[in-house]
């Protein structure tokens, strides 16, 4: 019977690993095959044929693609946290009228969908000249991350001691010396949690890339696989899909398995962004 | 807090001191908080309620996508009008209602599943075996992978033709013919959970897992001394302790599902039977420019999610607030 335990609770851990792991080996060993190969089943790795690596960065800007996925998750990681770390500051140490409910809505504009800012948006970037630009893109990327940029750092920033600013302030400190001396080394495990946070959501944000821009070189990387084309109209280049699956995912699952740790404890503190 | 009552309490001859210059201290760190707010409440009103309220504005408009700033006030007509007798709008469109009722399907089948495999992985996470971290690293790897890669990976594994899952049940003779996964109505709102499923499992583990770790371990030594059956500790002891956390980790999810575009537009495009809301705004919005129509549906969006998060905060199941630390 405890053999039995045993034996049915290591098929459930393989179960579940063979589960999470089977979809982007099979991308891998797939974006490895080309030409009539790929139309054949096959479970195991046979060859290194790197040409659909190759095909995709020729037939179409993939390379600016990512250069531009880069750019805007970058800048909306670096202004969510400037703006995400003064505002968290004083949310999290400063009692002053109001703060719950100013919180609240800001909890509030994280679970906004997407979809029902999305004219109003466009009309706004439209206006400002931003339709199809790189900062178009991050404007509207920053309604998804500042808030829980916000709501999780003001949660680090609350269990921080009482006396750390209490000695700076009685030092005659101003409030801003505090933020950037006193707390932003204090924040930076915090920081670099959130900021991952904020990168890996820019990063797969697909909705608003896909419709405030238009042309190939000023995609980003979601839409740009989900848009990909073949030679006909019928049939999708699944090879080169695949290798630049495998491209854009790579990075991000290093991300994940060196910050392991960081990012389960932000998604657990916040809890407001999946 | 324990620490800090200490500290205080030692400190306090010394803070009498300081008492008659700390009214201004504390009126001038209010007007500093304002100030680090400000450039925040500035940003947030700009690129989110701006555009909600907009957003709100062109639902009672005939705005079209190609002249945005030439349209006219047509009240409800959008959602409801009658012409010659015959009732037309957003309510009375059988599309819009399909994709309602898509998402609302596809919401409680997929957060329920979820539900149930997340605590299973959670409570096997929990356990101490060896290769436990790593395990806990893997399963992270389909929430990190981009929503709509994902989607196209299995796109591909579920591919008519030469799809490997397709394959591998041929091989298992569990099915006969190959199926089309997407493109069949039977099976096309089914796999769309299944990837969700996939996709979301570990997010929900990982929240209950969390939960898991603070439950004490003494009344699971006390359970075993008396010889309770493990199936009867979970649901008699360690379920109603993390039920709070599950409560929390299913509403944001459903919340979450209630708003799905990326996935379903790239494993079915805008096909009718998995339309979601949110795809059906966006094809009337952008394929289709009619802003005014599409900006009705965003809105009713808007109301339903918000009406939900209303109840569930009303009923006190969730502490959204941390301010009772």
């Amino acid at each position: 019977m405890k053999a039995l335990t045993r034996i049915g609770f290591w098929l459930l851990v393989v179960a579940i690993g063979l589960f999470s792991i089977f979809p982007f080996y099979y991308a891998v060993i797939s974006s490895f095959r080309s030409g009539s190969d790929l139309f054949k089943v096959a479970y195991r790795p046979e060859r290194l044929d790197f040409s659909n690596y190759i095909a995709v960065f020729e037939r179409q800007p993939f390379g600016t693609n990512i250069f531009n996925s880069v750019v805007v998750a970058g800048s909306v990681v670096a202004l969510s946290l400037g703006l995400g770390i003064t505002a968290a500051y004083a949310f999290g140490r400063i009692r002053f009228r109001g703060r719950s409910l100013l919180l609240m809505t800001i909890l509030t504009v994280s679970m906004f969908p997407q979809v029902a800012v999305l004219s109003g948006m466009f009309e706004l970037i439209r206006s400002f000249g931003l339709y199809n630009t790189l900062p178009g893109l991050i404007l509207a990327n920053l309604m998804l991350t500042l808030p829980f940029t916000i709501w999780v750092l003001t949660t680090f920033m609350r269990e921080l001691p009482k006396e750390i600013e209490e000695a700076a302030f009685v030092d005659g400190a101003t409030p801003w010396i505090v933020v950037r001396r006193v707390f932003l080394p204090l924040m930076m495990p915090a920081a670099v949690t959130t900021g991952l946070l904020a990168f890996i959501v820019s990063w797969n944000e697909f909705l608003f890339a896909l419709t405030f821009t238009l042309t190939n070189e000023q995609r980003t990387v979601p839409p740009a696989i989900a848009l990909m084309s073949g030679s006909t109209a019928y049939e999708l280049p699944w090879g080169t899909i695949m290798a630049a699956s495998v491209i854009v995912t790579v990075p991000i699952i290093a991300l994940v398995l060196i910050f392991q740790r960081k990012i389960v404890a932000g998604l657990t503190a916040g809890a407001v962004k999946g | 807090m324990i620490m800090s009552g200490a500290t205080i309490q030692a400190s306090a001859p010394a803070r009498e001191t300081v008492r008659g210059g700390r009214s201004s201290l504390t009126r001038s760190r209010i007007r500093a908080a304002w100030i680090f707010i400000a450039p925040t409440l500035i940003v947030l009103a700009l690129i989110a309620g701006w555009p909600l309220a907009r957003t709100i504005w062109f639902s009672f408009t005939d705005a079209n996508l190609n002249s945005l700033n030439d349209y006219e006030f047509i009240g409800l007509e959008n959602y409801i009008a009658n012409y010659d007798g015959e009732w037309l709008g957003l309510l009375t469109d059988t599309d819009w209602w399909r994709s309602v009722w898509n998402t609302v399907w596809f919401t409680a089948i997929s957060v329920s599943i979820e539900a149930v495999l997340g605590t299973i992985v959670a409570l096997i996470l929990n356990a101490s075996f060896p290769g436990r971290g790593i395990m806990r690293a893997v399963i992270l790897i389909p929430w990190a992978i981009p929503t709509v890669v994902s989607a196209k990976m299995w796109n591909w594994m579920l591919h008519d033709q030469f799809g490997v899952i397709n394959d591998m049940l041929l091989r298992l003779g569990l099915i006969a013919a190959p199926i089309t996964w997407t493109a069949n109505p039977d099976t096309a709102l089914w796999t769309v959970v299944m990837v969700d499923v996939w996709k979301t499992t570990p997010f929900m583990a990982l929240l209950i897992l969390a939960a898991l770790q603070m439950l004490p371990g003494d009344i699971y030594e006390a359970a075993k001394v008396d010889g309770v059956h493990p199936v009867r500790v979970f649901f008699r002891v360690t379920l109603p302790l993390i039920k709070p956390a599950l409560i929390v980790a299913v509403i944001f999810r459903a919340l979450d599902a209630l708003r799905v575009f990326d996935l379903i537009y790239v494993l079915t495009a805008n096909s009718r039977d998995t339309m979601s809301m949110s795809v059906f705004a966006r094809q009337q919005l952008v394929d289709f420019q009619e802003v005014g129509l599409g900006s009705a549906a965003s809105t009713l969006i808007f109301l339903i999610i918000a009406l939900l998060i209303v109840i569930t905060m009303a009923a006190g199941r969730v502490r959204l607030g941390g301010e009772t630390r």
